[in-house]
């Protein structure tokens, strides 16, 4: 069939409507998107955390976080000489306005940005009575709001403190590692809105994720290894008084 | 922040689990001890307490029907809770609850009241008038079967049920125990202990519970307290005592003498947050009070009325001090920051769903529902003429 | 069959019991959610609910698209890396329609110091100032150009802060 006129003036303003969503960059819903082709994780970049709090409050933004809970937050740690069982730590408010002046001096000191860390064995779908919360195909940590019961057993499970009782929906609520922006092909808020690239998205399965290589020449971590809860939180350079 | 002292991760700060989740152990250790004690008499022979059986059973019925209130005001959404029957989920101990629950409410305590009081049951059905009539005929399901063989029968089946029903009230209990026992991010929490020791102060709890309501039922009624039983019920509530302080203790010592990396937080929260309701509430005044007391019935020779108020001292004190250590498991567990730099304060309020108000009303709640059992379904063999006369317990 | 003989109750106990179970698992049969159990031991359709959820940050690729002169500017600076929305805030409304969005103005003298206030616990080599000392409470954009913040990086700070998408 030869392309005609009237072929290209039906196809003008269709294109038009496409060309200003492809300007504004309006994610498609991504239909490509498939289940088995992601194994998502992130990476805390350590060295990089300015303790800015960006993260913090993008995370709120993007997923209507209550004040007073938090999906994610950042830790500034003190840590005098070779006492490194006892740091002292400090979160205000998360640090959703970064952080006041430090009150210590001297010491080592830095900053540890927390977050759900999507356990590849985690204890909290473990506990969960009726399957409420889960780990989806691609590897995030799910909740689904209208099967939870509330009855708060996911939060007693989680050993590093990531989980809450959203106070509106009275359901178990932490961070989703923005899968509505992960499944069309962005990167979550809190990677987003970081200036510093501390916090880097990661897909496992991609080889060409630079995760690979990255995890090959440093030091990386989990948070508490002994709780063999298979973290795919990896932090560059993880302090041994990290709590 | 207000309440916080050191470090909790921010999401630490408010507490899960209110004094209802105190509760629920405390209520389900009170059925688990009183049907224990029930079936001292009937499995185990032990005739002394024969005159306790069926107000044990009652008991124990009255508190497990109040049981799931405790939980459903604390869920956040108690409408969707029949899913724990749909979807229940296998790897999680709290999925068991409904299923273990409804075994015990109908298979085991339903089945066990209605096989020892059929007989009555089908007498009063015959000679109450009225709306009580119409509840004791629907009770007999439409059989009227009381000859000889079917009472036989029954004795015989109620006694398998009851032996069946031991290891079914031991995991009644016993999987709160392990709800508790197997969350490894909680230190205060996990240990292999916990079941076990959850059973026996359940069973503590309900044979001084059982004790004390005897002695006060018997007083109301103006009748005189069968000292043999309630002498055979005190000893096996200070065997039963020893035991479980013994575990308890062992824990203690493990963990002092391990002294991990949770030792020093955990420390110093019972010294310090913990220090009345764990130190002087739960052990001083709640458990080595009671064992001395009863220790001392034990080894003195004291007269009838000295030996009622003790038992009836130290059975309050026990009771006391098993909600104690419920409280000190549950809110303990919470006060602490997982990071081990922390503690926060239970702010428990008064009138809200999950405030104290609700908690004294579900505990008495019970005790309400026990008196109209026992309007209805009579522990005790009328000693005037009346409708049950000859209605001593089937066996 | 004489044990029987006088067990009709039980039987008509155990009648009880058959039909609660049965009733159970018809209950059970239409209550259970149908996407249940489709990828786990979880509702599958929860998936695309979670996944459902609108966006709030456009991401950098789409300011990308229509501020090409901003790109140009930053990409050659230190706040190369800083992507657009970590200052402007989160602006999907803005980049679906922008003309009925307009991105607020941005306070500098709250902004810049989240990142450069002088802390010990921050990385040493972190470009950081005690605002205090270092501009004595002027806003930053006197000197610095945000999207190249170095002080010889083109042009004054204030003839530039009133740019705006070139279409």
């Amino acid at each position: 069939m030869s392309v005609t006129r009237r072929h290209i003036l039906l196809l003008l303003p269709a294109a038009a409507v496409a060309w200003k969503h492809v300007l504004a960059g309006t994610p498609e819903v991504s239909p490509n998107y498939k289940l088995s082709e992601h194994w998502w994780s992130m990476l805390i970049d350590l060295p990089k955390c300015i303790g800015c709090g960006n993260c913090v409050r993008a995370c709120q933004t993007e997923n209507d976080v209550p004040d007073g809970y938090f999906r994610t937050w950042v830790e500034r740690y003190h840590v005098t000489d070779y006492d490194i069982e006892n740091p002292h730590v400090d979160s205000p408010d998360g640090a959703k306005e970064g952080f006041p002046p430090s009150k210590e001096k001297g010491g080592k000191n830095f900053f540890v940005p927390k977050m759900c860390n999507h356990c590849a064995d985690s204890p909290c779908t473990q506990v969960c009575p009726v399957g409420a919360t889960f780990i989806a195909p691609d590897g995030v940590v799910l909740v689904d709001k209208k099967y939870c019961l509330g009855c708060r057993y996911c939060v007693q499970a989680c050993p590093y403190g990531c989980r809450f009782i959203n106070p509106q929906t009275m359901t178990a609520e932490k961070c989703t590692l923005c899968y509505h922006r992960i499944t069309k092909g962005l990167t979550t808020a809190c990677c987003e809105a970081c200036p510093t690239g501390a916090r880097q998205l990661a897909d496992l399965k991609n080889p060409n994720d630079p995760i690979h290589e990255f995890l090959k020449t440093h030091n990386v971590q989990v948070l508490k290894p002994y709780m063999a809860t298979h973290a795919k939180l990896f932090y560059n350079d993880l302090d041994g008084s990290v709590r | 922040m207000p309440g916080v002292e050191g470090f909790m991760y921010p999401n630490e700060v408010e507490l899960q689990w209110s004094v209802l989740i105190v509760l629920y152990p405390f209520l389900t250790g009170l059925v688990a001890g009183a049907f224990i004690l029930a079936s001292l008499e009937r499995v185990f022979q032990v005739e002394a307490v024969k005159p306790t059986y069926r107000l044990a059973l009652l008991t124990a019925l009255s508190f497990l029907l109040v049981a799931p209130l405790p939980l459903q005001l604390h869920l956040g959404h108690p409408e969707r809770s029949y899913e724990m029957y749909l979807t229940p989920h296998k790897t999680s101990a709290m999925a068991m609850f409904g299923f273990v629950y409804l075994w015990y409410l109908m298979a085991v305590l339903v089945f066990e009241i209605w096989l020892d009081y059929r007989r009555d049951i089908v007498v009063l059905s015959q000679s109450t008038t009225g709306w009580k009539r119409l509840i004791y005929r629907v009770m007999t399901l439409g059989s009227s079967n009381i000859s000889e063989h079917a009472l036989h029968v029954d004795e015989r089946v109620g006694w398998v049920i009851t032996l069946i029903g031991i290891p079914s009230a031991f995991l009644l209990h016993g999987y709160v125990g392990f709800i508790f026992g197997s969350i490894k991010a909680n230190p205060w929490w996990s240990t292999p202990l916990m079941p076990v020791v959850f059973i026996f102060s359940a069973m503590v709890s309900g044979i001084a519970a059982v004790m004390l309501l005897y002695m006060l039922a018997t007083w109301l009624r103006k009748q005189t307290i069968d000292m043999r039983c309630v002498d055979t019920i005190a000893s096996y509530l200070l065997y039963t005592f020893i035991i479980d302080f013994s575990l308890e203790m062992l824990d203690l010592i493990h963990r002092i003498y391990e002294s991990d990396e949770s030792f020093r937080s955990l420390d110093f929260m019972v010294h310090t947050k913990l220090y009345m309701s764990h130190i002087v509430v739960q052990i001083i005044f709640g458990t080595v009070t009671p064992i001395a007391l009863l220790f001392l019935t034990q080894v003195l020779r004291l007269g009838e009325m000295a030996r009622k108020r003790i038992y009836a001292l130290a059975g309050c004190l026990t009771l006391i001090g098993i909600f104690a250590m419920r409280w000190n498991v549950v809110i303990g567990g919470q006060l602490f920051s997982k990071s081990f730099l922390g503690y926060t304060t239970y702010k428990m309020s008064l009138i809200t769903r999950e405030g104290l108000l609700v908690a004294i009303v579900l505990t008495i709640l019970p005790l309400g529902i026990l008196w109209v059992l026992v309007k209805l379904l009579p522990p005790w063999p009328e000693k005037k003429s009346g409708v049950l006369a000859g209605a001593a317990p089937a066996h | 069959m004489n044990a029987f003989k006088d067990a009709g109750h039980l039987f008509r106990l155990a009648a009880v019991f058959v039909i609660g179970i049965l009733a159970f698992l018809g209950i059970r049969a239409v209550l259970v959610p149908k996407s249940f159990g489709q990828y786990g031991h979880y509702r599958g359709d929860a998936l695309a609910e979670v996944a459902a959820r609108p966006v709030s940050f456009a991401g950098h690729q789409a300011c990308e698209d229509c501020h090409t002169d901003v790109l140009e500017k930053k990409k050659s600076g230190r706040h190369a890396h800083v992507n657009c929305e970590a200052c402007h805030g989160a602006l999907a409304k803005h980049a679906n329609d922008p003309g009925s969005v307009q991105p607020a103005k941005l306070d500098t003298a709250v902004l810049c110091v989240r990142c450069h206030e002088a802390n010990i616990a921050k990385p040493k080599g972190f470009p950081q100032v005690a605002s205090a000392d270092h501009s004595n409470g002027m806003p930053c954009d006197t000197c610095h150009q945000p999207h190249s913040p170095a002080i010889d990086g083109g042009g004054t700070a204030k003839e530039t802060t009133k740019e705006t998408a070139k279409q």
